[in-house]
């Protein structure tokens, strides 16, 4: 009997997990169909499901039109870099706040939260001039350091997370075996946090990817990401859905790809140290 | 290595080098419509007569762009050579001193042969800062099939009391056919753009000689009460969050009999590729009031350079290029006459060729022609601008009072609440800004 009621239990969690995965997917999917659609069968009413002529007209249009790769190759630059300095900045942050925590230790930590809660555009005349004046505009190095800064706080504090979880009593008898900080950092902590970390990398990576406000506004033509790319089709007149959907599949696509053959270690990451 | 070879190589690189240093980089910003798409696609023609300018293009929906290049303007961070802005940012840039005037531009650009309602509004203290792309106004496209079921038959100029009777009798809600279908989605260039040209020949304006709020009077009850009632009995379901695209869609499927809107749409409603109703469209000026001034904008996507560039000479030889009359012989002879930008030029409006191949022309010159954004309203106004108010201002106070009458529009509020609104908000923001006390 305990075991039915388990089994249906079972069912209904999957069923219902299966509903939320479709309802999430489901925009992704629609974008997707219409990047194959005529831009007439894309605004279609009723919208056509499957049963349309399929075409890769847009992505020819789009491929003739725009630059791709040099857009990809500047979405690759800024996200890995951009999370790599963070990274770097942000262990060793982490591991003094979780092991080393002093009086002010949460102030600090609410204190970086708080930055994520000012609107970007209250800083942006600043943030524009600064740039101007460095030469910074329309740079990759200015977007790294732009998306390390406004994302630390995030990283510092997924890692802290993790961090915690570690018993210390491990670190001390690293310690009392001779073990130095660096050591103690890169030979024990690290091995031991690599879900947290790797899934840090990994959301991180995917907040810098699609991050579109900085991007926007601090890039021309050399530095411009692939949100840049994707603005570019958007039009308040006239009718391009098909081809902004597949610009849009072109810039999601690597993303999706690689948190597709990720979702493993994500999965660990973000669930490391749920379940005791 | 030989030293022969030695020096030959070192006067190649030498010569690649310097040919390299020459090269002038044009950075464009524009906006993403199929007749700016179309100017990149030809651009190699432009390359081709300047092998030492680069263009580097930098396409940007129309909102992004605009904040885009105003934030760089005014902080003179010098990303771009030329942008491509509207009627609304010209007169304000010019007199700021952040754009560079139109002048020595080079020869045979010809800038006498714009039409003079489209180069007015580009003018400002009589310097061109700016040069037409492509220019539009607005007026009625609507099934002749359904007029003619209807029947009725289209006057070259209506009233907005055929329009009304007209939307009456189209409307066939069971079949989704609605009479009337226009902008309700809050914006200053969405709702504000029809509702402000709508006013305009309804005897309203924005503000008196003195700044102060006009909301409160009769001409702005009569001219809400009649979108109400247009959009409310006879327009679409959900029409407060229709804007160009969406009743773009709606046309070209067949569900409105009238659409009021941006000239530039007749090309999308005609092209059979397209369209469904692409061979019963008639096409009439913007309704009037009988008070001398008709319901239709006034919009030119320009060319400019922005002051300080390092690039001003090269800059130039691009928008002498891209606005020239050699560039709409360029695009009939590989898109055909009826993609040729539309309204900016006279001699465009003289070519048979071009008459005979887009059946909007002649309406769409009427319409531009019809517009005075230096006169735009009935009563004499401190601004210019046809369906805007060209301040600073009043992209946000536009955008304020928009979203005051798409609430309006969905039921929210009641028209008189909805003015009584309109009219704080603004009196709120002309006394902030110093122009009342």
């Amino acid at each position: 009997m305990a075991r039915a009621v388990s089994n249906r239990r079972m069912a209904i969690n999957t069923g219902v997990a299966w509903v939320l995965a479709i309802l999430i997917f489901f925009p992704i999917l629609w974008t997707i169909l219409t990047s194959f659609k005529t831009e007439a069968t894309a605004i279609a009413d009723p919208p056509v499901f499957l049963a349309f002529d399929w075409t890769l007209e847009n992505y020819e249009t789009v491929q003739e039109r725009s630059n791709y790769f040099r857009h990809f190759m500047n979405s690759v630059v800024i996200s890995v870099g951009s999370t790599l300095i963070g990274l770097l900045i942000a262990i060793p942050a982490a591991w003094a706040m979780a092991f080393v925590p002093g009086r002010q230790t949460k102030n600090v930590l609410m204190w970086m939260l708080s930055t994520k809660m000012l609107p970007p555009v209250g800083v942006l005349v600043p943030l524009y001039l600064i740039f101007r004046d460095y030469g910074l505009l329309d740079t990759r190095i200015g977007l790294v350091i732009v998306l390390t800064l406004i994302n630390l706080p995030i990283i510092v504090w997924m890692l802290y997370t993790y961090f915690r979880e570690i018993p210390v009593d491990i670190l001390e008898a690293a310690r009392m075996d001779g073990a130095g900080l660096s050591s103690e950092v890169l030979y024990i902590l690290t091995p031991m946090a690599v879900p947290g970390i790797a899934s840090t990398l990994l959301l991180n990576i995917i907040l810098a990817w699609n991050e579109a406000f900085w991007t926007l506004n601090l890039t021309a033509a050399n530095a411009a990401p692939l949100t840049a790319f994707i603005a570019s089709y958007s039009s308040p007149e006239g009718l391009f859905y098909a081809k902004l959907s597949a610009a849009s599949t072109m810039a999601i696509a690597p993303i999706l790809v690689m948190g597709w053959f990720s979702q493993r270690q994500l999965v660990r990451g973000l669930t490391f140290g749920a379940v005791k | 290595m030989h030293p022969r070879t030695a020096l030959c190589a070192a006067s190649t690189l030498a010569l690649i080098a310097g040919a390299a240093a020459a090269q002038t980089t044009v950075t464009i910003a524009t906006v993403n419509n199929g007749d700016m798409i179309r100017m990149q696609g030809l651009a190699d023609n432009f390359t081709e007569q300047h092998p030492d300018i680069e263009l580097e293009w930098v396409t940007l929906e129309e909102n992004v762009l605009r904040q885009r290049v105003t934030q760089d303007v005014a902080t003179q961070g010098g990303q771009f050579d030329v942008m491509t802005i509207g009627t609304y940012e010209v007169p304000i840039w010019g007199e700021q001193g952040w754009l560079t005037p139109l002048e020595g531009m080079p020869e045979g650009w010809n800038p006498e042969d714009f039409l003079p309602a489209i180069a007015s509004g580009l003018t400002v203290d009589g310097t061109l800062y700016a040069a037409p792309f492509y220019g539009e106004s607005s007026m009625v496209m609507y099934r002749t099939d359904l007029m003619e079921e209807a029947g009725l038959e289209m006057p070259e100029a209506p009233t907005w009391d055929f329009i009304g009777e007209a939307a009456a009798a189209m409307t066939d809600k069971d079949n989704e056919i609605y009479g009337i279908c226009l902008r309700g989605k809050p914006g200053w260039g969405e709702n504000m753009a029809f509702l402000t040209a709508m006013s305009n020949s309804f005897g309203a304006r924005w503000f008196d000689e003195n700044w102060q709020p006009q909301f409160d009077t009769d001409a702005w009850a009569q001219t809400l009460d009649t979108y109400l009632e247009l959009v409310t009995n006879y327009g679409p379901p959900g029409a407060a969050s229709n804007g160009f695209n969406e009743n773009l869609a709606l046309f070209q499927q067949g569900k409105c009999g009238m659409w009021i809107d941006a000239t530039v749409a007749a090309s999308f409603v005609t092209n059979p590729d397209e369209s469904q109703v692409a061979d019963s469209v008639g096409f009439a000026l913007a309704p009037d009031n009988g008070l001398g001034k008709r319901g239709n904008w006034l919009w030119a996507w320009s060319l400019a350079i922005p002051s300080g560039t390092d690039a001003e000479d090269a800059a130039k030889e691009f928008i002498a290029w891209a606005t020239g009359q050699a560039y709409t012989e360029l695009v009939a002879e590989n898109e055909g006459w009826a993609n040729v930008p539309p309204g900016t030029r006279t001699s465009l409006y003289e070519n048979e060729e071009y008459l005979s191949a887009a059946p909007f022309a002649e309406r769409t010159l009427e319409s531009i022609n019809a517009a005075d954004p230096q006169n735009p309203t009935v009563d004499p106004v401190p601004y210019t601008g046809v369906q805007f108010v060209a301040i600073p201002e009043f992209q946000g106070l536009g955008t304020a009072v928009g979203q005051v009458m798409s609430a309006a529009l969905a039921g929210q509020t009641t028209a008189e609440e909805a003015l009584a609104q309109a009219q704080t908000i603004a009196t709120r923001e002309m006394e902030r800004a110093g122009y009342i006390d």
